[in-house]
């Protein structure tokens, strides 16, 4: 169960312990994160989960696909940490990762 | 008020032959039947070739994920060159960036998106709250009205009034022309009245693109595609693709989302109850609201390679239809999906937006104008009575309202 924390633009900070295997949307959206929808269920496909990721932990996040590139292109305030939370897979290797919330995302 | 029983029975629509269904003929959207057929179809054909029909034969892809991998697979599905089932005389396409594939409709939807961007949006909600108040509270008292013209109609055009910094006193031509292109001419005269009424319009936004070309950049759609690289170059005809894809998308949609979500509601008693008990609800009756509406039925696409889906071999260069209207009422996906159910979890998760890159750019302010229409009328008015049917757009695209009669009681 890695423990990952989620940064909400406004500063407040959210715990969450998750299962291994779980997609990082998931463990927002199941543990009411503000900030992060996940209007598609996962599919890379609707832009709603959009991280900002501490820097030291973006290598761990893998590369993104090139469709989540195509989405991302179309989120607002995107930086070269952004990733779409849908598309990191949550390891023991995760455990103290921390991402951001852009501003704005509803 | 009862729910009127459709006017074709279960056994009328089980006894056509699964090859001659064809969910794109107008009728079944006007008599509101449509959802009948639709369920046939994901129960029998979920991938359906219809052979023959005015728009020529077609694929319907009428299951939720189905339709979500097509969506988010825009290189074997093409977007060009329209998203109609309509494919127009090769003298009328109007090209625009919803009708486009990588890279040229990722460059121009950048151009005008700011817009809807969520730092704007924050901006424009005073504006929209003000104009919600002075149209609700204008509403005539114990006389029956049409809620599509007075309500639905009115906010939606104000607010594309406002994006376009179109002149105020004329913003009813934007509806106009949201009409007329969205009606599907059938005769030689038809076609030449929509080339008209287009080119008026045309000839009205190039004069407003004059004046602002010059000008130092401003935060409206205008200027936004007279300055942006990627569409200040564009020849005419695209910009007013360009501008009817604008109209329409700010049009229609949030348009027969704001009449649907009432009638709806006057459907259902219990779930109006409801409502009144907590408007807290609101945000998530917003996003019920539109599944149930789906105010855009489907998008085509045109296969690029051969592709296969629950067996059925979809070949290139046909087309397909995306029933975003039958994928929103998948029961195997939305639990219990015919039933209007204002609190109902996950309810975000719906097709009426699309998915992938093609995703509606300014669903948010949509869902921001009925959000905001619904606090401000719970907070005057406790229930405002449907009392008739709606007539409903003769189009299996626009799945919207012409009329829908309504009282309000003191």
């Amino acid at each position: 169960m890695p423990k990952v924390y989620f940064i909400e633009f406004s500063g407040t900070k959210h715990e969450v312990s998750i299962p291994e295997g779980t997609a990082l949307m998931r463990a927002a959206v199941g543990h009411g994160v503000p900030g992060i929808d996940g209007d598609c269920g996962g599919q890379c496909a609707c832009a709603t989960c959009h991280v900002l990721v501490e820097p030291e932990w973006l290598e761990q996040t893998g590369t993104k696909t090139e469709m989540e590139t195509s989405m991302l292109d179309f989120a607002d305030s995107t930086q070269n940490i952004s990733r779409l939370a849908c598309q990191i897979a949550l390891t023991q290797a995760f455990e103290g990762m921390t991402v951001r919330m852009p501003d704005g995302q509803h | 008020m009862a729910m009127i029983a459709p006017r074709t029975s279960r056994d009328e629509i089980d006894a056509t032959p699964l090859a001659a269904l064809d969910v794109s003929d107008p009728k079944h959207f006007v008599d509101g039947t449509m959802h009948a057929y639709f369920e046939r179809l994901r129960r029998e054909a979920p991938v359906h070739y219809c052979k023959e029909s005015v728009f020529g034969p077609y694929w319907s892809i009428t299951k939720y994920h189905d339709i979500m991998a097509v969506d988010a697979n825009h290189k074997a599905f093409s977007s060009e060159p329209a998203i109609t089932l309509l494919d127009p005389p090769s003298d009328k396409v109007l090209p625009m960036f919803i009708a486009m594939d990588q890279p040229k409709h990722d460059e121009q939807r950048k151009a005008v998106s700011p817009i809807v961007a969520p730092g704007n949006l924050a901006n424009l909600e005073g504006l929209i709250r003000k104009r919600v108040i002075d149209i609700i509270e204008s509403l005539p008292v114990n006389e029956t009205f049409n809620w599509v013209e007075r309500v639905s109609i009115e906010l939606t055009t104000q607010m594309l009034a406002t994006l376009f910094n179109f002149p105020f006193e004329d913003r009813r031509l934007l509806t106009h022309w949201s009409d007329v292109a969205t009606a599907r001419p059938v005769t030689v005269e038809q076609w030449e009245y929509r080339e008209t009424e287009l080119s008026k319009c045309l000839e009205y936004f190039v004069r407003l693109w004059n004046e602002r070309v010059n000008a130092s950049p401003t935060f409206d759609l205008v200027s936004m595609l007279a300055h942006a690289p990627a569409t200040r170059n564009m020849p005419p005809r695209e910009y007013l693709g360009n501008l009817i894809l604008l109209i329409v998308g700010g049009n229609d949609t949030t348009r027969n989302s704001i009449t649907g979500g009432l009638y709806f509601l006057n459907q259902n008693p219990c779930e109006y109850d409801k409502l009144r008990a907590n408007p807290g609800v609101i945000s998530n009756m917003v996003s019920e609201i539109i599944r149930y509406q789906t105010p855009l039925a489907y998008m085509r696409r045109l296969a690029q390679t051969d592709v296969v889906i629950r067996g059925q071999r979809i070949r290139a260069g046909d087309k397909v239809a995306m029933w975003y209207v039958s994928g929103n009422r998948d029961s195997d996906v939305i639990p219990d999906a015919d039933r209007f159910w204002i609190d109902r979890p996950n309810a975000r998760q719906h097709l009426s937006f699309g998915f992938g890159i093609h995703r509606c750019v300014g669903n948010r302010l949509g869902e921001m104008q009925i959000r905001i229409l619904w606090e401000e009328i719970l907070k005057r008015y406790p229930t405002v009575e449907v009392v008739g049917e709606p007539t409903r757009v003769p189009s299996s695209f626009v799945n919207g309202y012409l009329t829908l009669p309504v009282r309000i009681s003191r």
